[in-house]
């Protein structure tokens, strides 16, 4: 914008977009994440999936949309081969339309996409109980050993370190053995009493360095008590950290729990997962490649997507990186 | 030093106990033994019941049993006691033995993985931070998040598919296409074209170069006859001798002076002598020979670099090994491959197998039980080190771009140091100091993600061992998993600490 003004001295670098807009650290974080373009995408997607799933077989008493239920025992139309279709009719493909059973149905005529819906729907719960309650304890731990030092340090960290030594899958196979019977709520809450070690160890070198900080040191000099300034003054300090960490274990969480439920010591019958319908399916593979296929896909694209997200928040909250001007 | 080690081991120990008391706690609350047994009504079952109840110590307290369990397995640790105890399994096979078996099978897996899944890590980590912001580097970064997304065991029984049982229907009729030999040598093209860089014309030529030579290899290959019976020939070595040399100098020393090179051409061409003098000798050798070679052959290399490198006689030495062991592995290749027609007959036409470790009743002397172990490794590991790959490629490039940001690098290259000196000598020796503890680190948790490699395709090692343990509800040889991963976490956690000590000197340890 050309104005008479642009000889101003000052006035220039306004119209010309570099002058410095006083912005908080959180619009700052917003405006990079937001500009993330992978990240961006992958949100997307993963809400699509997320209220997919939850939408299509309903919640609990609540009924989905989907026409078919993942427990009824229909007729097997066609072998059961997928009616999806996306290659539209110029291009020599059958027209884009989802047909009956548009990712088949398994040798029981469930309906399979019913199915997978319902398993991404517990495998999903599962993943965020995970990360969740995974996280709060991880902070829980990680805060109260980095600011308290001394014995209260020395006893959590060591116990930390006994915990990190046991393989992740392992020990969660041998609990979740009996866990998984009482239900994938359960189950979640044993994966997550194993999953905090990682978070509570970078919390704790986090609250070391700014413990000693002088905003602390002001607030502790006003009385302020150890609880107010580990909630107030530390804990904003490290929501970055402890957001990425969070969003990583989600995708973590989806992986390990499909795993123990393939190897039988995940979710249990009639429960379903991702990672029990590839198990219980992958001998269907050479004849029915789709009941296999489909469950695979939907854990790559919760993982994958997830996963941009996460790393799309680090460079958000990475102060390094200040290429948003104005 | 010594005081830090001295409290680190005394720590470890410490946790290891804890840690294996936690696990043999949760693993002996995990389910009854004897459930099965229970609810049998065979005559004579209470006498089974109350056999097992004995061999397993069921009627001692839980916390009493680890002690006794613990006093057993302590003399495993002790060595040259030679007696290890830990404990039977509900079949009554004695633990240790198991384990023994097992830990070789997972030994085998978990080292081929590593060592592959680093070399092509860090090499990918290296190139991409070299080239960051360019389609190679954003491509290799979506492929490593791709792989670090994949559960294993749905990718592992993919492979079983498409690349075991395709492949081995395509090495029955083995013809390259001429549309297929274009497809890859166009992917090939744009791989080293974008690895190449510079300016266009640059990556233009560097794209026909490598579009020409992997088509026509293909193509030329598929024409002779080779893919049905593979082999390397002495010629072959020859040639991948004198290309090491002459690779391995560009990069480790450049031509300025030529003492490297000579050195290096010199190990080549003892390296082609050998081959050829050693014939009668690596027909069917055993494994000691074969080890014995290698020193002699890594020996033979210092000697020669030693006595021509002159000046630049540290770079002519380590130049000069590296060209023999990778002489070694050719020539090891080469004589694997002449086993290849046998054991194609045997196993008819199935050549990369999908289950087990061995071909069962084949016995193809030194060469074929190579080849056969090798068909068997490929696709599991394969499926064990994706993950790692992507993760050790990921750390590498993060680490360098840190290293390659620092004001040291800047000196250097200001002074007028060539790019190679910068990369080779200042940038990379930093920057692979935390790749070295990511590693170790990283080994104790391959061993837990190999149950799943493992019972997909039928491996029997430790995590086969684990899952069948849980599913009979047999304690002890579950416990014994977890003793030899404890023990792998504690030792390496330890020996990452100490490397990073002694590699880095900026830390101090107090």
């Amino acid at each position: 914008m050309s104005t008479p003004d642009q000889q101003r001295p000052g006035a220039g670098d306004e119209d010309q977009g570099i002058a410095v807009v006083a912005r908080t650290q959180g619009q700052l974080v917003r405006r990079r994440f937001f500009r993330h373009r992978l990240a961006m995408i992958s949100l997307v997607v993963f809400v699509a999936i997320l209220v997919l799933s939850f939408s299509s077989t309903g919640i609990g008493p609540i009924p989905g949309w989907w026409k078919h239920d993942y427990t009824t025992i229909g007729t097997v139309v066609d072998g059961g081969r997928p009616t999806l279709s996306v290659v539209p009719g110029f291009l020599g493909g059958d027209g884009i339309h989802l047909g009956e059973h548009p990712f088949g149905q398994d040798n029981k005529g469930i309906d399979y996409f019913a199915l997978t819906m319902r398993g991404t729907q517990i495998s999903l719960m599962i993943a965020f109980i995970v990360g969740g309650l995974g996280s709060f304890i991880g902070v829980l731990i990680g805060a109260a050993a980095g600011f308290f030092r001394g014995w209260t340090e020395t006893i959590l960290m060591r116990f930390t370190d006994v915990i990190i030594i046991m393989p992740l899958l392992a020990i969660v196979a041998v609990i979740a053995n009996q866990a998984g019977n009482a239900g994938p709520f359960w189950l979640a809450v044993v994966i997550a009493l194993f999953t905090w070690t990682g978070l509570a160890r970078i919390v704790r070198g986090e609250f070391l360095s700014l413990r000693e900080k002088e905003f602390v040191e002001a607030a502790r000099a006003a009385g302020t008590p150890a609880w107010r300034i580990i909630r107030k003054h530390i804990l904003p300090n490290t929501l970055g950290v402890i957001l990425v960490s969070a969003t990583l274990s989600l995708a973590g969480a989806v992986i390990l729990e499909t795993a123990l439920s393939f190897l039988g010591f995940g979710v249990k019958p009639p429960d379903t997962s991702l990672g029990r319908l590839v198990s219980v399916y992958q001998g269907a593979f050479v004849t029915r490649p789709w009941l296999f296929i489909w469950p695979g896909v939907f854990i790559v694209a919760i993982a994958l997507t997830v996963n941009f997200i996460g790393d799309g928040l680090r460079d958000a909250f990475d102060p390094r990186q200040n290429k948003v001007r104005s | 030093m010594l005081a830090f080690i001295v409290r680190r081991v005394i720590a470890a120990f410490g946790i290891l106990l804890a840690g294996t008391f936690i696990a043999y706690v949760l693993v002996a609350l995990s389910g009854d033994p004897l459930a099965q047994l229970r609810q049998s009504n065979e005559p004579g079952i209470e006498d089974r019941i109350a056999n097992m109840t004995e061999r397993l110590d069921l009627d001692t307290p839980v916390p009493l049993r680890y002690l006794k369990w613990l006093g057993g397995a302590a003399q495993c640790v002790v060595p040259f006691v030679g007696t290890c105890d830990l404990g039977q399994s509900v079949r009554g096979q004695d633990v240790s033995a198991l384990l023994a078996d097992a830990m070789v099978a997972t030994l085998q897996l978990i080292t081929v993985a590593t060592v592959t899944a680093v070399i092509i890590g860090v090499l990918v980590g290296i190139v991409t931070a070299l080239r960051q912001y360019t389609r190679l580097d954003y491509s290799a970064t979506f492929a490593s998040f791709v792989f670090v997304s994949l559960p294993i065991f749905w990718f592992a029984v993919l492979l079983k598919q498409y690349i075991a049982i395709d492949l081995n229907d395509w090495l029955a009729d083995p013809t390259v296409s001429l549309p297929a030999a274009a497809i890859v040598g166009v992917i090939s093209g744009l791989i080293w074209g974008s690895i190449v860089g510079g300016d266009r014309r640059r990556v233009l030529t560097s794209f026909a170069v490598a579009f020409v030579a992997t088509g026509g290899a293909l193509l030329l290959l598929s024409a002779s006859g080779w893919f049905r019976s593979p082999g390397l020939g002495p010629v072959v070595v020859g040639v991948v001798g004198v290309a090491a040399a002459v690779g391995l100098t560009a990069v480790v020393a450049g031509f300025r002076y030529r003492n490297v090179l000579y050195a290096a051409l010199a190990t080549a061409g003892a390296g082609i002598v050998a081959n050829l003098a050693f014939d009668p000798l690596l027909t069917d050798p055993t494994w000691g020979t074969l080890f014995l070679l290698l020193l002699l052959a890594v020996a033979v290399a210092v000697g020669i670099g030693y006595a021509i490198g002159g000046l630049q006689r540290r770079q002519a030495i380590s130049t000069s090994v590296w060209v023999a062991v990778i002489m070694a592995f050719t020539i090891t290749a080469d004589r694997m491959l002449t086993a290849w027609d046998n054991y194609y007959e045997f196993v008819g036409g199935r050549v990369v197998a999908t289950f087990g470790a061995r071909t069962p009743n084949y016995d193809g002397g030194t060469w074929g039980n190579l080849l056969d172990t090798v068909t068997h490794l490929a696709l599991p590991t394969l499926a064990l080190m994706l993950v790692s790959l992507a993760t050790y490629s990921r750390y590498t490039r993060a680490s360098m771009l840190e290293v390659m940001n620092q004001d040291y690098v800047r000196t250097a290259r200001s002074k007028g140091l060539t790019d190679r000196t910068v990369i080779v000598r200042h940038a990379l020796r930093n920057g692979l100091i935390p790749v070295t503890t990511l590693v170790a680190f990283d080994l104790a948790g391959l061993i837990g993600g190999a149950v799943i490699t493992e019972t997909v395709f039928g491996w029997q090692g430790m995590g086969f061992m684990f899952v069948e343990a849980l599913r009979n509800t047999d304690p002890n040889p579950a416990m014994a998993f977890f003793l030899v991963t404890g023990i792998v976490a504690v030792l390496f956690n330890m020996l990452a600490d100490i490397a990073y000590a002694y590699l880095d000197p900026r830390i101090r340890l107090g």
